[in-house]
């Protein structure tokens, strides 16, 4: 589905990655894990097309097609979504209301029809009690004043409403407590088939534990420098992903584009 | 018609040797102004004594005044001796003769906005006699209401018709005093709505002029008066949210709302006159004096506002709160866009024990477009126990255009409780990136994002207002983006 070869990423300049190379089959899962400033995140924004990141080499194929030529609505319409690591607030502009613009303009760039009202907020509460999401945070703003958790709620519920191909997760664990974390690891289980795709950005181990992986990758100073099966992961939870080398020193590179919701 | 003019009169006439002294043609006067022009209006329109001396007091008055130079916005000077001062009723056969003769932009808004067809043309001002379902309705209308008592006609007929009730009210809230426009306005208005509401009625509809034939035709002077008597209500709504082909580049409008005792008038504006080209170029100036007075003890009296039309917009509704308990309140949305320039706000004076006030203004700014906002929150000795809220928020879309917030506070009781908030925000890069990623297309996100910035202003209009302006906004910000 997804094969990422050989690729670089520069922002402002500087390589964040440097010849990433990556296949991913449907039906599988994916993690991508390191430590901070090892290019995740980059990684993840350069997939749904931010445009702060510049491919400077390299190529990616998604379902056979040149995914780097597609804009950031082409390749959602393709069938990309991101869970982001900082949900977005829309202020005045209400969950449901969101929810229900972004499936209708993916239908539409796909040559459907819209769905109907009724059956649509129908569905969404259905996922709403699957994800134990309180409803009246459809008629809040999206994501205005939402919890931390209700944020990282708030996205799966979005996987689940506009069911794409390939989902990327973006330290979509980062802040939650035990049980929100089982909540949103059972929403994207159901979210798993064998058509679809999943790739998991995260620091820990601990979501790992939920949502088993196909594979696991370790990345590092912009490349992967190693890849294993789930139990690659419960190594790098008992050993550090760089045995040899001290912890947090690379910290800096990753921190300026990083998406912020702080204009205002 | 013609009468004889005092020597003095006829001096200040020079330069304009066609005069007014002879009968000219019966439809219109020639541009200038004087005191002869005002006679010829009032002898055109056959009003009373009592108008006639009224609106030469305001011409007398206008010419010690000089040009308003306070606001924010820039014009080059307007000659007002190159305007004719009397062109009402317009005859339907200068307009337009069919809708292939007018602007396709303006055809395509009417479109998108789902204006029926045979409204297209008449609010094109096409030439079209029998004005199709409109006659009935307002007909059906005007029945309905006479049999409540309400009275809702054009400003002539009132003079014509119930002359005490003008004489009672005309200026009473807005005196010919009070600024340049505002005299201009008194002395040479030509038409309007009036609007009375007797006691204890509670009017069944939504007034509006435009189930007023002829309402369109008005012209650059209009003036309207709404009096709700003790214990009434009334919503009324002015313009539309279609483009007005208009051929006048100066309005100077006043309205005067009355609220007695326990009265309500709530007063919804969704205006879209002609902004000029995207260059600049054309486009109205809409200098407007709007005012409301709660005289009555409970009354309130509550303004909403969408404004993205003209060229350059000047206008302050406002409530003088001079009944204890009484409320006033202001919902405003201003857009402007391309080279637009809004200068709008309103004024709160506090006059009353217990009065309280609330303003609410989104002012969005996009292009070359300069929005300012200018608030006046003024609290008198005797306002015990008043209080005013204030929230006035500002977004840019882009980095041409510009939000300014001037807020007054003159407070004069130690126990009134004044607040002000003010927010300028931009729509980010984030939030556009993350409705994209959603699948969301940038025009549709910007719409969504201004919608959400105005909602507790849309959320203050009628019904059907509502989703025109939520349109409206749409189309005038076609293209903002990208």
């Amino acid at each position: 589905m997804l094969s990422i070869r050989n690729l670089g990423v520069r922002i402002d300049g500087k390589p964040i990655l440097q010849g990433i190379n990556l296949e991913v089959a449907a039906g599988e899962v994916h993690a991508i894990m390191g430590p901070n400033g090892s290019g995740k995140s980059t990684l993840a924004q350069t997939l749904a097309g931010h445009p702060d990141y510049l491919v400077s080499q390299g190529q990616v194929l998604y379902q056979g097609q040149d995914l780097l030529s597609l804009n950031v609505e082409q390749r959602a319409a393709a069938g990309i979504f991101l869970a982001f690591q900082y949900p977005v607030e829309i202020p005045g502009v209400s969950n449901i209301q969101f929810l229900k613009s972004a499936l209708n303009c993916l239908r539409k760039q796909r040559g459907e029809t819209e769905l109907d009202a009724l059956d649509f907020l129908a569905d969404v509460k259905q996922k709403m009690r699957q994800m134990q999401m309180d409803e009246t945070l459809l008629y809040r703003g999206t994501n205005e004043g939402f919890s931390g958790g209700e944020k990282k709620s708030n996205e799966i519920l979005q996987l689940l409403v506009l069911q794409p191909q390939l989902a990327i997760l973006d330290e979509t664990d980062s802040g939650l407590d035990i049980d929100a974390l089982k909540r949103v690891a059972a929403g994207v289980n159901a979210f798993r088939s064998p058509e679809r795709a999943l790739i998991l950005v995260t620091h820990y181990q601990r979501l790992l534990q939920y949502l088993v992986p196909d594979r696991v990758h370790v990345l590092q100073d912009g490349r992967i420098i190693r890849s294993g099966g789930a139990e690659l992961a419960l190594e790098l939870e008992q050993q550090g992903y760089a045995p040899d080398t001290p912890k947090d020193s690379e910290d800096a590179p990753n921190q300026a584009p990083e998406v912020s919701d702080d204009d205002g | 018609m013609a009468k004889s003019t005092p020597p003095l009169e006829r001096m200040l006439e020079r330069g304009y040797s066609q005069g007014f002294v002879t009968d000219v043609d019966s439809d219109s006067l020639p541009p200038g102004l004087n005191e002869s022009v005002i006679r010829q209006i009032v002898a055109k329109k056959n009003e009373p004594e009592f108008m006639l001396q009224w609106r030469l007091r305001a011409y007398r008055h206008w010419l010690t005044m000089p040009v308003p130079t306070w606001s924010r916005v820039h014009y080059a000077p307007i000659d007002f001796n190159a305007i004719s001062y009397y062109s009402a009723p317009r005859s339907r056969a200068d307009g337009p003769q069919s809708l292939d003769e007018v602007d396709p932009e303006i055809l395509r808004t009417y479109e998108r906005l789902g204006v029926p067809l045979h409204e297209r043309a008449q609010l094109a001002g096409v030439a079209v006699d029998a004005v199709f379902d409109s006659v009935s309705v307002a007909t059906t209308f005007q029945k309905e209401l006479a049999a409540k008592g309400i009275i809702f006609c054009s400003f002539s007929e009132a003079i014509q018709k119930h002359p005490a009730l003008v004489q009672r009210y005309l200026g009473s809230v807005v005196p010919y005093t009070d600024n340049f426009y505002a005299a201009l306005n008194a002395a040479v208005f030509s038409d309007g709505s009036f609007c009375y509401i007797p006691n204890g009625v509670r009017c069944p509809m939504e007034l509006s002029t435009y189930f007023r034939i002829n309402a369109a035709n008005t012209g650059q002077f209009e003036r309207t008066l709404i009096i709700a008597e003790d214990d009434s209500f009334v919503s009324y709504l002015e313009g539309c949210t279609a483009p007005m082909r208009d051929d006048n580049q100066l309005h100077a409008a006043v309205v005067e709302l009355v609220a007695l005792e326990n009265a309500e008038i709530k007063y919804a504006t969704v205006q879209n006159w002609y902004p000029g080209d995207q260059d600049g170029n054309g486009g109205i100036f809409n200098f407007v004096t709007k005012r409301g007075l709660c005289a009555g003890a409970h009354s309130k009296i509550s303004w909403t506002q969408v404004e993205t039309g003209s060229a350059i917009t000047w206008k302050y509704p406002s409530v003088i709160l001079k009944g204890d308990y009484s409320v006033g309140e202001f919902y405003s949305v201003a857009l402007t866009n391309n080279y637009q320039q809004a200068d709008t706000g309103t004024k709160m004076t506090h006059l009353g024990q217990h009065t309280r006030s609330t303003i609410i203004s989104k002012g969005i700014s996009a292009g070359h477009g300069q929005n300012c906002y200018r608030g006046l929150v003024k609290v008198g000795a005797r306002a015990l126990d008043s209080r005013n809220h204030s929230q006035c928020d500002s977004l840019l879309i882009g980095d041409t255009c510009g939000a300014h917030t001037l807020p007054y506070i003159e407070v004069r009781h130690p126990q009134a409780q004044v607040e002000h908030e003010a927010t300028t925000t931009k729509i980010s890069d984030t939030q556009l990136y993350y409705c994209q990623q959603r699948g969301i297309d940038t025009e549709t996100a910007v719409a969504m994002l201004v919608s959400g910035f105005c909602k507790e202003v849309f959320h203050k209009l009628p019904m059907e207002f509502a989703v025109e302006a939520q349109a409206l906004m749409e189309i005038s910000l076609e293209g903002t983006i990208g």
